[in-house]
């Protein structure tokens, strides 16, 4: 009874290792559902790339405003956000040790993600759909 | 009703105490890659979003990513992708449950090392050499 660090947990809850939030097994699976996704799409991604090397304005827009390779860019940008949004929480959560900076870390982390994963989206469906609709 | 008790939870020395291992530096790598990814990826949406905003400003960025500076950061941002891709499959193959003794181990990390040179070393010969 010397351990002041009592827990509120039951055994049950502690085995079910959902951790405080209720999200740990959900969070460390779409961490690795999204990098299953990644190895197919960031390999197309690299191919896509490297394709557009030293492309002029005509044909990089052709290639990305192209429906197969729009669809695989969104499906990566889907994809790699989250994966990175996950990846990066984790690592705020083990080396930010105070509570307020850890928060103020895991809410920019959010709104980073958020607004890379925004603009991309935008820019893909503009140059795509404006290649149909224009 | 079953008692509620917390374990105490055990200490361990920093890291400056151990010896530097292949499996260690994999480890350190994977997370260091992860978070460059992170960073880098804000350079495609800029490259995306100049491309949606037309010819003037695409030039522009374009014309930085051709630039010596710019193509010594896309060689750097594929050998990161590829070192973290081979990185992530390593962690697939624990998962599963394969991959745990000490020379598979040993053997893995150095292959992401290797792999993932070899890999990026292939990609930029043949963007060169075809596109
Ligand atoms: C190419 C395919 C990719 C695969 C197979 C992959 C795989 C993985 C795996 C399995 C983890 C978990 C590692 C662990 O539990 O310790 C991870 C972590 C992470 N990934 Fe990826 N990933 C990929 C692409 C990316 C990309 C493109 C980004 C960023 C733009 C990224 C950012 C991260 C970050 C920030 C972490 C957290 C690192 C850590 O906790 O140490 N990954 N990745
Ligand atoms: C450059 C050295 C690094 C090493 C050895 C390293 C290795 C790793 C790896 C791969 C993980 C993820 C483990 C997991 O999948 O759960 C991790 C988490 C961790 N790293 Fe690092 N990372 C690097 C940076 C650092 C630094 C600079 C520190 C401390 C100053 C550190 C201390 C830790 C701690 C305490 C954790 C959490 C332990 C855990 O997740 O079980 N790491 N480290």
């Amino acid at each position: 009874m010397a351990d002041k660090n009592v827990s509120m947990r039951t055994p049950l809850s502690r085995v079910k290792g959902l951790g405080a939030a209720g999200h740990g097994v959900e969070h460390w699976w779409v961490q690795r559902l999204t990098a299953v996704a990644n190895v197919p799409l960031l390999i197309a991604f690299v191919i896509i790339v490297a394709a557009l090397a030293g492309s002029n304005y005509a044909r990089a827009l052709a290639i990305v405003s192209h429906p197969l390779i729009a669809i695989i860019l969104l499906l990566a940008v889907i994809s790699v956000v989250n994966h990175m949004r996950l990846g990066m929480q984790v690592i705020i959560e083990d080396y930010v040790q105070d509570n307020g900076w850890r928060i103020v870390a895991v809410v920019a982390n959010n709104f980073y993600t958020a607004v890379i994963g925004a603009a991309c989206v935008f820019a893909i469906l503009k140059v795509s759909l404006g290649r149909i609709l224009l | 009703m079953s008692e509620a008790k917390s374990t105490p939870r055990p200490l361990s020395p920093h890291l400056q105490i151990y010896r530097w291992t292949w499996t260690m530096a994999m480890s350190v790598f994977h997370r260091a890659t992860g978070t460059a990814l992170y960073f880098g990826i804000a350079l495609f949406a800029i490259w995306l979003v100049a491309l949606a905003a037309g010819p003037r400003v695409f030039n522009a960025v374009q014309w930085f990513f051709g630039s010596p500076l710019g193509l010594l950061i896309l060689f750097g941002y594929t050998w990161v992708l590829m070192h973290h891709m081979l990185g992530g499959i390593r962690h697939f193959i624990w998962d599963l449950g394969y991959g745990m003794e000490r020379e598979q181990r040993i053997g893995m990390a150095r292959f992401t090392l290797i792999a993932s040179v070899a890999l990026t070393l292939a990609i930029w010969v043949v963007a060169f050499t075809f596109f």
